[in-house]
């Protein structure tokens, strides 16, 4: 245990994801030794982050703005929708430069054994936001995992009888991993190749 | 470091740092594992789809001070995607793994008969013929038998009276007579009281021929139980697509 404000600094750190009690203080000696000026930016913009980003109220993606980048964009089809469980899968695919729809992020996927059903996620908005019939194509894009096939199980489900053309992710994506691993060439075969989900 | 082999059912997986999981593991003769799987959120995993949820494993593992290692993986029965190809099933299957993770007793504590219990369910839950919600119920009343809390659906569970018994108790252990039976017990169907005792005794057939209106009765009968045992209920019980 170190003295007050420097053990603060430590137990905040390693309450991020991915930060053990180990990594915390090597963080916490680092940013301790580090030029003061370069520490007040990091701290400026950690502060700036919180104020000004929020979620796009039209897809749920990270965005300054009442609406997200691609949102915004009207060279963007709006007929083709990608459904993925987070925003870091928008920069994945967007980085594969083969998709040129809109996105609708659910903010995770179905995972009951962490309280996570349907209704913890934004499906209810996905399905306000086909009723007008402009979408005729849903991609359904979440994790290539047990909680991201459910997922799509589900919101295949849901889709079906509203009569829109329902697709899924070509294998070839190795089971079990996460999607934003998957390199560009990999996750750009898997959209050109995506199968309708059958019957 | 110290390596084992066991044979394991993969409960659950939580992200560990940057690519890595810690993968919880009911084993055939160390009980309850936690272990951490290295790199295996990354595409290029050797691990894949193995260390998935309902993944039934050959497993290799080096103990470690706090958690243990898994080095090495061999699927001996794939019914991960099958299981996560129907909602339903699905559902019914995470509160399976649930229950047997919460049930297991502690970590590395061998628990040869839930294992089984387990193994046999899932199977069940994967050829797809039965419902899984009946696959669940009595995957759940068995597996509290297993670990000491057996209801009785026939005998007056307080005087042993013989039955059949028109009340239930879960704090009292089942069917009760109307001498033992405490305020506020239960009056079931009697067609609710048969279908309990068929699933706890594996009569499929008779378990087959009941109704929906049964089975959510049953349903909810066992869920009482379960939550007079296990302090905290199941998390992921509410979330079974019925
Ligand atoms: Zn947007
Ligand atoms: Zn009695």
């Amino acid at each position: 245990m170190y003295e007050g404000i420097v053990q603060d600094l430590i137990d905040e750190l390693g309450r991020l994801p991915g930060v053990g009690p180990k990594g915390a203080q090597r963080i916490a000696f680092y940013l301790l030794d580090a030029d003061p000026v370069d520490v007040k930016r990091l701290a400026e913009v950690l502060t700036e982050v919180k104020d000004k980003v929020r979620f796009c109220s039209t897809c749920g993606n990270v965005t300054e703005e009442e609406q997200c980048r691609v949102c915004r964009d009207p060279r963007r089809d709006p007929s083709v929708l990608c459904v993925v469980e987070e925003s870091k899968d928008v920069v994945a695919i967007e980085r594969t430069r083969e998709y040129r729809g809109r996105y609708h992020v659910l903010g995770g996927a179905i995972s009951p054994i962490d309280g996570v059903g349907p209704d913890q996620l934004r499906v209810r908005e996905l399905m306000s936001r086909l009723s007008d019939g402009a979408v005729t194509e849903v991609i359904l894009a979440t994790d290539p995992n047990l909680e991201g096939e459910a997922t799509a199980t589900y919101l295949t489900r849901m889709l079906r009888p509203i009569g829109l053309r329902v697709t899924r992710l070509a294998s070839g994506l190795p089971v079990g991993g996460d999607l934003e691993y998957a390199d560009e060439v990999t996750l750009g075969r898997a959209f050109e190749g995506r199968r309708n989900v059958d019957d | 470091m110290a390596l084992y082999r066991d044979e394991a059912i993969v409960l659950r997986t939580q992200k560990l740092g940057e690519a890595d999981r810690i993968i919880t593991v009911l084993s055939r003769r160390h009980g309850r594992i936690r272990a951490v799987a290295r790199g295996v959120r990354r595409t290029s995993s050797r691990f894949g789809a193995r260390l998935e949820p309902f993944s039934h494993v050959d497993l290799q593992l080096a103990e470690g001070r706090s958690l243990h290692v898994i080095t090495q993986a061999e699927s001996l029965d794939a019914m991960t995607m099958t299981i996560g190809a129907d909602y339903p099933t699905y559902t019914a299957g995470t509160a399976m793994l649930e229950a047997a993770d919460r049930l297991a007793g502690e970590d590395q504590e061998p628990a040869v008969q839930q294992f089984l219990l387990l193994v046999g369910g899932l199977r069940v839950l994967a050829g797809g013929e039965r419902d899984p919600s009946l696959v669940l119920d009595a995957f759940l009343l068995r597996s509290l038998s297993v670990a000491g809390w057996a209801p009785s659906f026939e005998e007056c569970a307080r005087c042993g009276a013989p039955g059949p018994h028109r009340s239930f108790s879960a704090s009292t252990g089942g069917v009760v007579c109307p001498a033992c039976r405490p305020p506020g017990a239960a009056a079931p169907a009697p067609e609710t009281v048969r279908l309990l005792s068929a699933l706890l005794t594996g009569d499929w057939e008779a378990a087959g021929a009941t109704d929906a209106r049964t089975r959510r009765e049953s349903s909810r009968l066992v869920a009482a139980y379960l939550a007079w045992h296990l302090e905290r209920g199941l998390r992921s019980l509410t979330h079974v697509d019925r």
